[in-house]
């Protein structure tokens, strides 16, 4: 019953008796023949399988093959490396790469073209820094960027002309296939019936996770129930004095609204996964999924986030920080689903700060993630909201930091003070990120930069973003 | 039309394969379309660094769906060892006769080939596998302690170290870790192979020693080298990491398809291929030198010990490496070099880019940052009184600790010519200033020097071959031993065959690298690629080029001075013909057109038993200077600005080399600053995927990066038109980002920092602690 449909360079193609779990990259490759896109990790850490898809009327997205399940190209568009070159020869962006030494194994390049394809679709490519976001989610080894950078910018914006074929995407989605069934609902309400009637489904929304729990641990799901046919899922809407953020939103949709309210969050965004990551994983995904290295969550707790369940018509809320009750343990029952997030506009300029650190400034995981708001009045703290990632099983506030600020003035010495409190608030573990005490260390350090930074007539360089030469 | 070929080297020319590269038409070994009846292998892990398996049944594993054939030890028709140097590897470490044992996790147990990966990898998750674990030996420290080695320890030495220690004005101990480091090469390790009529063997493998492969395959499946063909034509890029480590991919694939006779794909996944396989050695060092108010050594003993892993493989030649390399551009009035080479329960290191070389070298310039630390001083000045004399010095300090003459140190011209266009005297006052006035930020600057021995050590290595066919149209296929692996060597290969037959590039051809082709060649390593197999093209050109003057004399009746070889054409006294004419002409006259050249290092030698010898036909030099800013708060460190100078010599492809260097030194700044390796207590690696493991990506590449080739580059050798290597030494110009985080540590405190590699947020916090101490 059903197939899955879509675009492929042009092509019509319509799928039975594939199973929906098959990544795109493997049905490209193994089952198609297109074997220009590569397969660097099956994780969407390295980009060598970047392909562009995109839904009708919407934008060109990087995509990590690899890690898309295919039941999610249903009604898309999909193009490949091989579909860039024209009548002409090459596309520029592949000519300005050859010619500029933008090469040397290969086997990264087409990924590289597609991400820089899709950016110089956007208009993305003006300057060094759109360029290096544009490539944060691809992965070199050879030629150290340069060239490849080079070669970017000597190209800029140049699109291609749609391919003649569009699709159209009106109706949801039933595939069956063996004893597999994939759903791609296109009402929330639908949804909501859906996932009440399976309560052992897989909920996939960006497959940014689950995609490797498929590619890493031989996931193979019966039933899987996709969030990203939803249009109203991914909406953004400012009522009363909320954003409102539909679960299905991913980091890129969101990026621009939160910074609205909250400026201090962007540069957090941008940090999270590489450009294929930011364009298909969600808000609600890496809140639902409860993995205590998410960065959205301490970053929606610190700006005191509110989290809409639903179950069928049952809709409750709480405080987001309430979702997660320990490792691997969130306060959802079955049937349930993160349907939004609602975000509090502040009554004063947003105070908001999310310090991320990691090894590696672009796709990293936060081996500390610290999110401060603290807002004063005559020098005194009235609020202090703190939330920390990779410091415990869960997304933590620092509750005993927030009440030895509160009502204090806000000073080096109150700041102090605090920094001692979280000792009681986090406990972190030893990893391959970092070992306990650094983690702790960092946590304070970290409150105090926030207070250096909202004290000092200028504010320390923000390094990661801003690496200028002395001279 | 490609370039007038009369000086096809030398010109900036784009990777060959490069428009296929970005149009997805470069064809890998997984790209090749899948034949019919194709099995997919899957390899099965050890659990445990150190057990003996008590129970292993694996008729789980035969019964399960798809599965064609499920081979252990017990099921290797000829030798159950892959080991590259010495035969202390066992294929598979499981035998269903009496169990086995493991000696690190992830170690292969036996593989199962099927229908397809997914029914391979389930199958093997059926094994009946019992441990007995025993306690495992992991770091470096745990093997000092327990004496375990895979090989006795090494020295070489110089003078009387102690009698120059106790008498040196002033002394300092000190010591270093310095990580590892995985080669990440984007396309992961695969083989496939096609089992043909009698015992042959085609494998076509992602690998950079194809004959090392072809011998390992004869070995396992028990038939000659002869029925054996390993056939690579790109890959995904190497480092090292396929140069003994492909092997177990493709005797894999072999033995499945010898045992069913249907074709086998072994190809890893990325998690299988980081836990499964080597990486560079992590190293810690120690040292105690002796030095005057000038910062100039007086004597210097190295501890180095290396941790090795579980086996050899390479790692005699790496550790020599390193201590070869124990110098830099240094001269060492007396010095002893000890080398412990640690076996641990931890997958076996290998080669990766420098073999050992930039440990031994960052091992030195942290003695010489630490003594200008002690001195007050800066340590370029310290550097400088250190160098080796330049090549028309008196010959006082021109002798390396391995008692080689260095006769081409050329870092004193090329430091000056460096220091002046990167202004590094008025930056590090600038910084100085920087530093003054602001309390969270600090900056640092650093320039360090290179000198990278070339030749393979082990001298027998250091010879390659070539054959090269001139067709009736004028056309040339060539072949050598060489391996393309992004580094730009088929293009370089391919400028040197134009320019010797005076034809334009667009005539040559090289084919993929195969051992029915070139026998018996080495690894493409050590840098050596061009040098060798350049000269060894160049050979075979030449008895060509010989063939048809001599047929043009008998033919023409003229002279060999009335031939003149022209861009695509040659001048025969008055008239022209063109090369495409000629070969047609020389055809008829049967003239064979396919020649072999070879090609062997003239003047190297090394007495490994004495430690001494030329073990290097010459060095490359280059120097580099990085400026970072450091966030004191939170460890983080940024490069703000590199300038590198490096001499290629005479190079070969401008383009070709300052992606070499460019590529090597942003490689070499992952390595000491952000790429770590961590393995929990249980012995096991976390880091095995892009998403623990992490390299540089393009916003870590600073951009300001300034690199140039020493225009008074020349090799004082008779290397292939002069030349240098470059594959391997650009990756030490990244020592000097180490350097620089570490002079901005210092500015915090008055204690020497001591910064361990790789500079993570982590170690920089713990370095600053240490120098506020």
């Amino acid at each position: 019953m059903g197939a899955i449909e879509f675009l492929l360079n042009g092509e019509e193609v319509a799928l039975t008796g594939v199973s929906p779990t098959t990544t795109l990259l493997n049905w490209l490759r193994y089952d198609r023949g297109l074997t220009g896109t590569k397969e660097g990790c099956a994780e969407g850490d390295c980009g060598a399988c970047t392909v562009a898809m995109r839904a009708p009327g919407g934008d060109w997205l990087p995509t990590c093959a690899c890690i898309l399940l295919i039941g999610m190209a249903h009604g898309r568009e999909v193009r490949t490396v091989e579909a860039l070159p024209s009548d002409e020869g090459l596309h520029p962006i592949q000519r300005a790469m050859a010619d500029g030494h933008g090469t040397q194994c290969g086997f990264c390049t087409p990924g590289f073209v597609m991400s820089l394809w899709v950016a110089a679709q956007s208009g993305a490519l003006g300057g060094r820094e759109d360029v290096c976001d544009a490539l944060s989610g691809n992965l070199c080894r050879c030629t150290g960027y340069g060239p490849i950078i080079d070669a970017a910018l000597s190209v800029g914006h140049t699109t291609s002309p749609d391919l003649s074929r569009t699709i159209s995407d009106p109706e949801p989605l039933t595939y069956r296939h063996s004893e597999q069934s994939f759903w791609g609902p296109t009402s929330v309400d639908a949804l909501a019936d859906l996932i009440a009637e399976h309560p052992e489904a897989t909920i996939l929304s960006g497959a940014t996770d689950i995609g490797l729990w498929v590619t890493k641990h031989d996931f193979d799901p019966l039933e899987i129930i996709y969030t990203g046919r939803v249009e109203e899922l991914a909406r953004i809407e400012r009522r009363g004095g909320a954003l409102h953020f539909g679960a299905g939103a991913t980091y890129r949709d969101a990026v621009d609204a939160l910074a609205t309210i909250h400026p201090g969050i962007s540069p957090l965004i941008r940090r999270i996964g590489g450009a294929q990551v930011r364009s298909y994983g969600t808000i609600g995904g890496n809140i639902a999924n409860g993995s205590p290295i998410g960065d959205m969550p301490p970053a929606l707790i610190a700006a005191g986030a509110t989290l809409h369940l639903r179950r069928g018509a049952e809709r409750r809320s709480l405080p987001l920080e309430d979702f997660f009750l320990g490792y691997g343990k969130q306060d959802r029952s079955p049937g349930e689903f993160v349907e939004m997030v609602e975000v509090p506009v502040p009554t004063v300029p947003s105070t908001l700060a999310c310090y991320k650190i990691a090894k590696r400034y672009d796709q990293d995981i936060s081996s500390v993630l610290g999110c401060f708001a603290v807002e004063t009045e005559g020098g005194i703290v009235t609020s202090a909201r703190i939330a920390f990632g990779g410091m415990a099983g869960v997304p933590k506030r620092a509750v005993s930091a927030e009440a030895s600020l509160t009502g204090a003035p806000w000073t080096r010495a109150t700041v102090e003070q605090a920094m001692a409190a979280l000792a009681e608030d986090l406990s972190p573990l030893s990893d391959h990120r970092a070992s306990a005490d650094y983690r702790l260390t960092i946590a304070r350090n970290l409150l105090l930069k926030y207070f250096l930074e909202t004290t000092l007539a200028a504010p320390i360089t923000d390094l990661p973003r801003n690496p200028v030469a002395v001279v | 039309m490609s370039p007038a070929s009369a000086n096809a080297t030398g010109q900036a020319l784009p990777h060959d394969s490069a428009t296929k590269h970005v149009a997805g038409t470069a064809i890998y070994a997984d790209d090749i379309a899948e034949p019919r009846g194709l099995l997919h292998v899957y390899i099965a892990m050890s659990d445990h660094p150190r057990a003996r398996l008590t129970r292993v049944d694996l008729s789980a594993v035969r019964m399960a769906p798809g599965v064609a054939w499920v081979g252990c030890a017990d099921d290797v028709p000829g030798v159950n060892d892959t080991g590259p140097v010495v035969m202390d590897e066992p294929m598979f470490a499981a035998t269903e006769r009496d169990g086995g044992e493991v000696h690190h996790a992830g170690q292969a147990l036996f593989a199962v080939a099927a229908d397809s990966l997914k029914a391979a990898r389930a199958a093997a998750g059926r094994a009946a596998i019992d441990y007995a674990p025993e306690a495992p030996i992991l770091t470096i420290d745990d093997a000092m302690r327990e004496g375990s080695f895979v090989q006795p320890p090494y020295r070489m030495a110089r003078g009387d170290v102690d009698m120059t220690l106790a008498s040196a004005p002033h002394r300092l101990t000190g010591r270093i870790e310095v990580g590892g480091q995985e080669q990440f090469y984007l396309e992961g390790q695969i083989a496939v192979a096609w089992p043909g009529e009698d015992a042959d063997m085609r494998v076509v493998s992602s690998n950079q020693h194809p004959s090392e492969c072809q011998l390992i395959v004869a070995r396992v499946l028990g038939v000659p080298a002869h029925a054996v063909t390993v056939e690579v034509r790109r890959l995904g890029g190497g480092f090292g990491g396929k140069e003994t480590q492909s092997n177990l991919m493709a005797a894999c694939a072999a033995l499945a398809a010898k045992a069913t006779g249907r074709p086998a794909k072994c190809r890893l996944d990325r998690d299988q291929d980081m836990i499964l396989t080597g990486k560079r050695h992590d190293f810690v060092i120690e040292y105690d030198v002796g030095f005057d108010g000038d910062g100039r050594i007086a004597g210097i003993r190295f501890t180095q010990m290396a941790r090795c892993g579980w086996s050899l493989d390479l790692s005699s030649a790496i550790c020599d490496r390193a201590m070869f390399h124990a110098d830099n551009c240094y001269y060492l009035p007396t010095a002893e070099i000890i080398s412990h080479r640690c076996r641990t329960n931890t997958v076996s290191n290998t080669a990766f880019r420098g073999f050992g070389g930039p440990q031994g070298m960052v091992g030195i310039e942290r003695v010489i940052d630490h003594i200008a630390h002690r001195l007050g001083r800066d340590p370029l000045d310290v550097r400088r009184v250190n160098y080796y004399e330049p090549p028309d010095g008196p010959g006082e300090r021109a002798v390396t600790p391995y008692h080689m003459r260095v006769e081409d140190c050329v870092i004193g011209e090329i430091t000056e010519d460096l220091a002046n266009s990167s202004e590094y005297t008025a930056r590090r006052a600038a910084i100085a200033r920087w530093n003054a006035e602001n309390p969270w930020i600090k900056r640092g600057i650093a320039l360090t020097p290179v000198k990278f021995g070339i030749s393979f050590t082990t001298t027998h290595l250091n010879q390659a071959g070539a054959l090269v066919h001139i067709y009736q149209d004028g056309s040339v296929q060539l072949n050598h031993g060489g391996i393309e692996m992004g580094q730009g060597l088929h293009t370089k290969i391919i400028q040197i065959a134009a320019e010797e037959l005076s034809i334009s590039l667009d005539r040559v051809r090289i084919t993929a690298t195969q051992t029915d082709k070139v026998p018996n060649t080495s690894a493409t390593a050590a840098s050596s690629g061009s040098d060798l197999n350049g000269m060894a093209v160049r050979a075979a050109c030449a008895e060509l080029k010989g063939r048809l003057v001599r047929f043009l004399c008998e033919t023409e009746n003229v002279i060999e001075a009335d031939i003149v070889f022209l861009p695509d054409r040659v001048q025969v006294g008055a008239r022209e013909m063109s090369f495409s004419d000629l070969a047609k002409a020389a055809y008829l006259g049967r003239v064979p057109l396919s020649a072999t050249g070879f090609y062997a290092t003239p003047k190297i030698s090394w007495d490994r038993g004495a430690a001494r010898g030329r073990p290097f036909y010459y060095f490359a030099y280059g120097a580099a200077v990085t400026e970072v800013a450091v966030d004191t708060l939170t460890g983080e460190s940024r490069m703000t600005r590199v300038d590198i100078l490096h001499d290629v010599g005479r190079s070969l492809n401008p383009a070709v080399d300052l992606g070499q260097i460019e590529g090597g030194f942003i490689q070499g700044a992952g390595w000491l600053m952000m790429e770590e390796l961590w393995w929990n207590a249980a012995g096991h690696l976390k880091t095995h995927a892009p998403s623990t493991y992490k390299i540089p990506t393009a916003w870590d590449r600073p951009e300001q990066m300034n690199i140039r080739l020493w225009e008074k580059g020349m090799n004082r050798e008779l290397t292939i038109k002069r030349s240098k290597a470059v594959g391997e030494p650009p990756l030490m110009l990244a020592i000097s980002a180490h350097h620089a985080i570490s002079h901005a540590i210092s500015s915090t405190g008055t204690s020497y920092p001591a910064l361990n590699a790789p500079a993570t947020p982590e170690a920089v916090l713990l370095a600053l602690g240490r120098a506020q101490a």
